[in-house]
């Protein structure tokens, strides 16, 4: 934990260094402390540092809500995403985008609440679909039906995307991929309430989590209401992915390789397993975002992008390995 | 005993033959075919009635406008939505019958990501790339693709269970699409490359058809050798290897023929998903389980929907286009969901 909380100040301080125009780790510190020049501090404050932050609490946001998620189904293959919260997001975005009657830079601060009820709605059809009266939520039939209204989506979404013109694509196509554009205070201030709140409650649970983990039967066998909390911790889950989402663009893979690497480094206890899963989350999100800001300078790509190139090998061999 | 007991009920769809079904669902469909074909020219932008498609045919005048549109646009689209929607079908058709899997579909395994992300390569970094090129680049994209799914299966020790081949598959997807998005956002070449991936039929050129159509040709004679083998196969790898069949050698020239019908649709069409998983179901519903039957049928009846399904586009919202890979979506979603949720899937 202590090493990870390292890491992260580390890449935290690289990350502030990089971008666009580069700032020496001096200059930085300078600015921090308020005695750089102007340039320099507008670059790092009203540029760098929020998004910085936002990629922490989307990151950690994300990866916690894959821990839930995995815990409850009891697959080590799921995520956020197969719950359709990103493809329900950018269907709203996208919605938005193509109803909304200027041509002009779009209103950016409706977008976080669209996206979210979006991802909402999503994981809601999802659910009920993948539902069976006798039967509950079988694992299994959670993760087809995720696999199947995610692609449905996404053909809804290409329908809607060819009428854009270029500029509304380009901002939509660099949305879904994940680029935290929320490079803004506002936007630290509309996501980090969700965090504080949903952590705390996700964390208070911990024990609970441990308990559903064992299965059906053991939880009634100790008297607990299992498929209230299950409902509760899903959609503490569905939120804390989906405020993420909403801020950071359509990024997978964080939720399910977040709480795979805590596991490994602190085993399968949630009370620690989630902060970890938090920490884990938070550095692979700064990793990426950083390189995409400098892979291909002057122009960027997309963490999400970054965050699927790694994160679909290790999925591949998790689904190799598991039995 | 009990592991191939399981397996032989998982395709069981229908086990009774139904030998009248089968000259009657091939001569019907492709009656049907021709008239749908015929439908589809005349349908346009403007209409254009049945005489001048038929004297198009016979005798083409190369200075009527009518004529010049029927022959440069509207015929060589049809053809060519006929031949995609084959191909696509009896990759399905081969795949469920390889491995078994009511889910196996080129889109749904990845195989159509990875055709088109080879294609976007091509296009960011060498436009104007011939067509035949093109195609090839998209066997070795659909290949390489298969190679990553059918290698997670083979390396774990469960094997292939539909969910795990599922997921490899729209892992693999993931990837390749994060990787082809990454290109589009670099060249900027985003909206071009998503009209062309939601399966545009409306470019479709004589000169394309001719490079791809002897590719198919080819794949659909060696589907046909395949198809008493891959019956034996469909029962179970112990049944087929009881039988002295070389499972993997019948493997191998599956998967070639399905990289080539596949790779080939894609770089026509774009990714057009669902045809390969929905037909087949309904080809093995209509004549039982041998697949000397279900290959044919499933040719013909993805010609069908294809066709159906491009005349669609064009008449949902004129004078625009609704891309045909998502009405397709959107018909076999609700297919897909039913597959799964049936108790063979859960294992």
């Amino acid at each position: 934990m202590t090493v990870l909380g390292i890491l992260i100040a580390v890449t935290f301080i690289i990350s502030m260094n990089t971008g666009f125009i580069r700032l020496l780790p001096m200059d930085v510190m300078r600015t921090l402390f308020g005695m750089g020049t102007e340039d320099q501090s507008l670059i790092l404050f009203e540029f760098r540092l929020p998004r910085i932050i936002i990629s922490v609490l989307a990151g950690a946001g994300l990866a916690v809500s894959g821990c839930i998620i995995q815990g409850i189904t009891r697959s080590p293959l799921a995520d956020p995403g197969i719950l359709g919260i990103n493809a329900g997001a950018g269907l709203m975005v996208v919605l938005f985008i193509s109803f909304y009657p200027t041509r002009e830079v779009v209103p950016v601060f409706m977008l976080p609440v669209l996206a979210l009820i979006g991802a909402g709605l999503a994981s809601m059809l999802i659910y009920t679909l993948a539902y069976q009266k006798h039967r509950g939520l079988s694992p299994t039939r959670l993760l087809l039906t995720g696999v199947a209204v995610a692609s449905g989506i996404s053909a809804a979404m290409i329908v809607l995307t060819l009428k854009f013109d270029p500029n509304q694509y380009q901002f939509v196509a660099t949305w879904l991929a994940g680029t935290i554009w929320g490079s803004n205070w506002k936007f630290v201030l509309a996501l980090l309430p969700w965090i504080i709140v949903l952590f705390g409650y996700v964390f208070y649970k911990a024990r609970v989590l441990n308990i559903l983990n064992l299965g059906e039967q053991t939880p009634t066998g100790l008297g607990l209401s299992v498929e209230k909390d299950r409902r509760l911790l899903l959609l503490s889950a569905v939120a804390l992915a989906g405020s993420s989402v909403a801020v950071s663009g359509g990024i997978g893979f964080i939720g399910l390789i977040g709480p795979h690497l805590a596991v490994r480094l602190v085993g399968p206890r949630n009370q620690a397993l989630l902060p970890a899963s938090a920490l884990v989350g938070a550095l692979l999100l700064i990793i990426s975002d950083t390189l995409g800001r400098s892979i291909l300078q002057p122009s960027e790509l997309p963490a999400g992008i970054i965050v699927a190139v790694i994160g679909a090998p290790y999925f591949l061999y998790l689904l190799a390995r598991a039995k | 005993m009990t592991t191939l007991k399981k397996r032989a009920e998982l395709p069981q769809e229908n086990n009774r033959a139904k030998p009248a079904a089968f000259p009657v669902i091939l001569i019907g469909g492709l009656l049907l075919l021709i008239a749908g074909m015929a439908v589809s020219i005349a349908y346009g932008a403007t209409t254009i009635d049945l005489n001048t498609v038929w004297d198009a045919v016979i005798h083409y005048n190369p200075e009527l406008p009518q004529h010049q549109v029927i022959w440069d646009l509207r015929l060589p689209r049809v053809v060519g939505s006929v031949l995609v929607g084959a191909a696509f079908a009896v990759a399905g058709a081969l795949m469920q019958g390889m491995t078994r899997n009511p889910l196996a579909d080129s889109g749904i395994l990845g195989l159509n990501a990875g055709a088109a992300f080879v294609l976007a390569f091509c296009y960011s970094y060498f436009p104007g790339l011939a067509f035949s090129y093109l195609m090839m680049y998209s066997f070795l994209g659909a290949g390489i693709a298969a190679g990553i799914v059918y290698g997670i299966g083979s390396i774990s020790r469960s094997g292939l269970t539909p969910l795990r081949l599922v997921l490899a598959g729209s892992a693999v997807s993931a990837l390749l699409v994060a990787l082809s998005q990454g290109l589009a956002i670099y060249f900027q070449i985003g909206q071009d490359l998503a009209y062309w991936y939601a399966g545009g039929l409306s470019g479709i050129e004589w000169a394309e058809l001719r490079i791809m159509f002897p590719w198919v040709a080819v794949a659909f004679i060696a589907a046909m050798t395949l198809s008493r083998s891959i019956t034996v196969l469909s029962l179970g790898d112990d049944v087929a290897a009881g039988l002295g069949q070389r499972t993997w050698l019948i493997r191998l020239a599956g998967i070639g023929v399905v990289l080539v019908l596949a790779g080939a649709s894609v770089s026509i069409v774009g990714s057009v998903g669902f045809v390969g998983l929905i037909v087949p179901h309904a080809a093995r519903y209509l004549v039982g389980m041998d697949y000397r039957r279900i290959i044919p049928c499933s040719a013909v009846l993805g010609s069908l929907l294809m066709l159906a399904a491009d005349l669609g586009s064009r008449r949902i919202n004129p004078p625009l286009e609704t891309p045909v890979g998502a009405l397709l979506a959107l018909i076999g979603i609700p297919f897909f969901l039913y597959l799964a949720r049936r108790k063979g899937v859960d294992n």
